[in-house]
């Protein structure tokens, strides 16, 4: 047994709220820890902690369900750990393990014990040289920013059976397979929605952890081994997951210990559409990605406290080194290259110019991709799926679009007739690509457009925000026939996207105002119709869109003017989103420090290295639903009470059967 | 058989077009149509057989409208309390047919009755109501806000119940709620599920005018113009619940009904 692997994580809790260091969360649902153990894991764990301050205030804690914590518990225990087996070990002599959203050492320390929860950090110990007392707390703290995380808290149904190895996974396995029915409404979605993206990339290290510790949960392993065909194909178990859908992955996972069940295990989880963002906290992971990213980043050094969950890359190297590597670049597409160039330049912006590029450019890749010998179609070419994602995630996150396009693309590959020659299948999947651009995109734009327009009557005045195509369509098409009224176009800095849609209203002939949004309480006074566009709608009603939209719609609500959402339902997401931070894109910070035609370059030199000053460029965020009056979907027009209804009638034949 | 949905289509455009501001009508034929034309009747390959299923269908949905009150009323009981006061608006048929129920199952409450002038349908309301002996009070309209205190719940009836879960009602509905609402008190909305139509009012004018004559009593001067729309729209915040035949809901159901009924 290679005494570096390590236990299986534990599955972290999320956490959310104002941290001024990293810490490991104390409410893990770790075996041996009650959940009123946070305390002690924050003093154990602060020497651990690479933040300068000691100090853990207490943030708000998501606790995970407390009669499931033991489940959980055991649960945790066969997550697969992140990362070799070098990397934990040192880790784990330095002890400066970064103890954040996600923990590797932890998962390590996680072997589960066969009898009982309590002793995991007795054998992480034995593994690592560990003190046990920090091994438990740290394999205890396992905020959810991990990739592992979501993984460890998903796992339990599946992964674990999957990747069981170790003999402590094992046992924990067991535990969790026993107890795997029984926590799965427990679970709670937004775990699983996180163990998504800890799943997909700690997969090998888990696997291998597991491998290692656990040698007489081999045995039982192997028995299930032979169910691992079976589970190849089922990609995307957890990204739409309700949770019956772990739950009947759990039997089925087995954890084997061959090479090639890990490898199918970490496909698995990759096929897992990485949705949710990773969580930047996390050294450890931080470190595993850059490994394997193409692109070469190197990350911004004065980050916002609040913020540090999510990227951030030092601009302006990147491009270059991409584009000097095309010609050598053979794993990723030309297409899907050229689409991750154009997002890193910022060439394309706009959530369905996004969607519609990436799609093309997967069709393309689809249509020249031959399988490699001895290999299955579905499961090659998701994989090739994946890796195409990671590399667009690392050129700009992806938007909730893209991703439920990923998943759909998945679930094509994944339903695809074993008997289909290789010809077949890729006209197949590019013809239901077309489709889908067609029906879900295009064709609903248009429906939304006829719907709309019916709100638009004569003497009207409509204030937009930004750029949004759909709602620029809306406004061309209801000026072609004949409405009149006048436009008042809110924009704000830095990306003043305002401007684009002024030049072609005002081109093409329609009464257009111009402001900043600081003006928009002012101007709110005259405005009878709000139209905002979206990037995406949460099942609470929320909307996801272009940061500055919750402003303008909050002001609207107070003037009591009607807000009219104007969304496609393929961005409709199951997700429930209550803050702008959890989940947000970090844009660039030069792009709010450097104003245009104002000389300051003498204050850039003193901005850049002064620590008490950090610039926050957020893109997105999130307005509540009861600012909202009606939503435009192709659907017809919705209160925002009903999205989980259109999600519940419609998008599960799309895209889950 | 796609001869017969156009005759059908037909007859129901001939129907709606007798009465363009009735929503209830609108809502009605459309509903109609997609519940008698829906799926199943059309795959038999028999003509006779699909007509009468069509027929049965078509019956079957009469029935369900007729009975509605009468389930509507049902429904309602739990929520009348012995000693409790009720404040109606105008005559809706609906909320007679459940004053009526609670009468005969020997509650004890009051209604408090506003006038719904200009028609006076206030006080027919409370010529029926007195018959049953129930202790009734007559408002004029301007006084809600000051009996409001004394009310404990409101019920309404309905023109139509909109996708966003509002009811578009007779003209004054729209200030008992908001009146009921700053001093907490429910508003229950009595309507049959046919009245449930596709529309997604956003404000007041976003209706179909529907204008009928006001007579002040005493001659209008020639300069002065008159507000004679007949009903308003009431956003679905400051309703508590609607009382269907479908059970009772809230309302941000509607729409999820709506939906499930148009997929």
């Amino acid at each position: 047994m290679d005494p570096r692997r390590g236990p299986l994580a534990v599955p972290k809790v999320r956490r959310v709220g104002f941290f001024t260091s990293i810490e490991p969360s104390p409410e893990t649902p770790r075996p041996n820890r009650s959940l009123s153990g946070p305390a002690e894991a924050i003093t154990s764990s602060s020497p651990l902690s690479d933040s300068p301050s000691g100090q853990f205030i207490s943030p708000v804690q998501i606790p995970p369900s407390r009669h499931h914590s033991d489940n959980l518990a055991s649960r945790a225990a066969p997550v697969p750990v992140p990362g070799p087996s070098a990397f934990r070990r040192q880790l784990a002599n330095d002890r400066t393990l970064h103890v954040g959203s996600y923990n590797p050492v932890d998962s390590l320390l996680g072997t589960s014990p066969p009898s009982s929860n309590g002793e995991v950090s007795e054998d992480s110990g034995s593994l690592f040289g560990f003190q046990r007392s920090d091994s438990a707390k740290l394999s205890a703290s396992f905020p959810n920013g991990g990739f592992n995380m979501t993984v460890a808290v998903r796992a339990p149904r599946e992964s674990e059976a999957k990747v069981a190895i170790a003999s402590t996974s094992d046992g924990r396995k067991k535990n969790v397979e026993a107890s795997g029915e029984s926590e799965s409404v427990a679970t709670k979605p937004r775990k699983e929605k996180e163990t998504k993206s800890l799943k997909e990339k700690t997969s090998k290290a888990e696997r291998r952890a597991i491998q290692e510790a656990q040698r007489a949960a081999k045995a039982a392993a192997k028995g299930e081994g032979s169910k691992r065909a079976g589970e190849s194909s089922r990609p995307k178990p957890s990204k739409p997951a309700k949770q019956p859908q772990p739950k009947k992955e759990a039997p089925q996972v087995t954890s084997s210990l061959s090479e090639k069940r890990a490898v199918s295990v970490e496909k698995e989880r990759r096929m897992d559409v990485p949705q949710t963002q990773m969580q930047y906290d996390d050294k450890s992971r931080v470190d595993k990605a850059k490994r394997r990213s193409v692109v070469e980043q190197t990350e911004s050094k004065n980050k916002v406290e609040l913020f540090l969950h999510l990227p951030q890359y030092e601009r302006g190297n990147q491009l270059p080194n991409l584009s000097s590597n095309i010609f050598t670049l053979d794993t990723i597409h030309h297409a899907v290259y050229k689409v991750g160039l154009q997002h890193l330049a910022g060439d394309i912006a706009g959530d369905n110019a996004r969607c519609i590029a990436m799609l093309h450019a997967f069709q393309e890749a689809i249509n020249d991709y031959t399988t490699p010998p001895m290999k299955d179609l579905t499961m090659d070419l998701t994989a090739k799926i994946n890796g195409y994602v990671s590399f667009l995630i690392e050129c700009r996150p992806l938007s909730m679009s893209m991703g439920n396009a990923i998943r759909f693309l998945k679930n094509q590959i994944r339903k695809l007739p074993v008997d289909l020659s290789e010809p077949e299948a890729k006209a197949s999947l590019c013809s239901e690509i077309g489709r889908f651009i067609d029906e879900k995109i295009l064709l609903a734009d248009k429906v939304i457009v006829q719907h709309a327009v019916t709100k638009i009557r004569d003497g009207e005045v409509l204030l937009t925000y930004g750029f949004s195509c759909v709602v620029e369509m809306i406004l061309l098409y209801a000026h072609e026939i004949g409405r009149k009224f006048r436009v008042v176009i809110v924009d704000s800095r830095p990306n003043l996207e305002g401007q684009k849609l002024l030049r072609r209203l005002v081109t093409r002939g329609l009464d257009c105002t111009y402001t900043h949004i600081n003006a928009v309480s002012y101007i709110m006074g005259e405005v009878t119709r709000v139209f905002l566009g979206a990037s995406s709608i949460f099942s609470n009603g929320t909307l996801y869109s272009q940061v500055g939209t919750a402003c303008v719609a909050m002001v609207a609500n107070a003037f009591s003017v009607p807000v009219i959402v104007c969304c496609e339902a393929y961005k409709f997401h199951e997700r429930v989103l209550l803050d702008s931070i959890c989940s947000n894109e970090l844009g660039d910070p030069d792009a709010i420090a450097n104003v245009p035609l104002r000389n300051n370059k003498k204050h850039s030199k003193t901005m850049d290295n002064n620590k008490n000053l950090q610039f926050l460029n957020l893109m997105y965020d999130s307005t509540p639903a009861e600012y909202i009056s009606m939503i435009v979907t192709d659907y017809g027009m919705i209160p925002p009470t009903s999205i989980p209804v259109i999600v519940r009638e419609y998008r599960r034949e799309d895209l889950l059967l | 058989m796609m001869e017969l949905e156009i005759e059908l289509k037909k007859a129901s455009d001939t129907l709606k077009a007798w009465d363009t501001t009735s929503i209830s009508l609108t809502a009605g034929c459309d509903l109609f149509m997609r519940y008698v034309t829906r799926t199943s009747a059309l795959e038999f390959e028999d003509f006779n057989s699909a007509k009468s299923r069509v027929l049965g269908r078509a019956e079957k949905f009469g029935e369900i409208s007729n009975k509605a009150r009468k389930i509507i009323a049902m429904l309602i009981q739990d929520f009348i309390f012995d000693g409790c006061t009720i404040l109606v608006h105008g005559f809706s048929r609906v909320v007679f047919e459940i004053l009526k129920t609670a009468a005969q199952n020997k509650k004890l409450f009051r209604v408090l009755c506003t006038e719904g002038s200009p028609d006076k349908t206030g006080v027919l309301l409370a010529k029926e109501l007195a018959k049953l002996d129930v202790p009734v009070k007559l408002l004029i309209d301007s006084a809600v806000a000051y009996c409001m205190e004394e009310v404990d719940m409101v019920f309404v009836g309905a023109d139509g119940v909109v996708e966003s879960g509002g009811v578009i009602n007779m003209m004054g509905t729209y200030q008992i709620a908001i009146a009921a609402h700053s001093m907490n008190k429910p508003v229950y909305v009595a309507a049959e599920s046919y009245k449930f139509a596709r529309l997604y009012p956003l404000d007041q004018k976003d209706l179909e005018p529907a204008l009928r004559p006001i007579d002040f009593g005493v001659p209008v001067p020639p300069k002065v113009e008159v507000e004679r729309s007949a009903r308003d729209y009431t956003p679905p915040q400051f309703l508590t619940l609607l009382f269907t035949d479908l059970g009772v809901l809230t309302p941000s159901v509607v729409s999820d009904e709506l939906i499930q009924l148009y997929s």
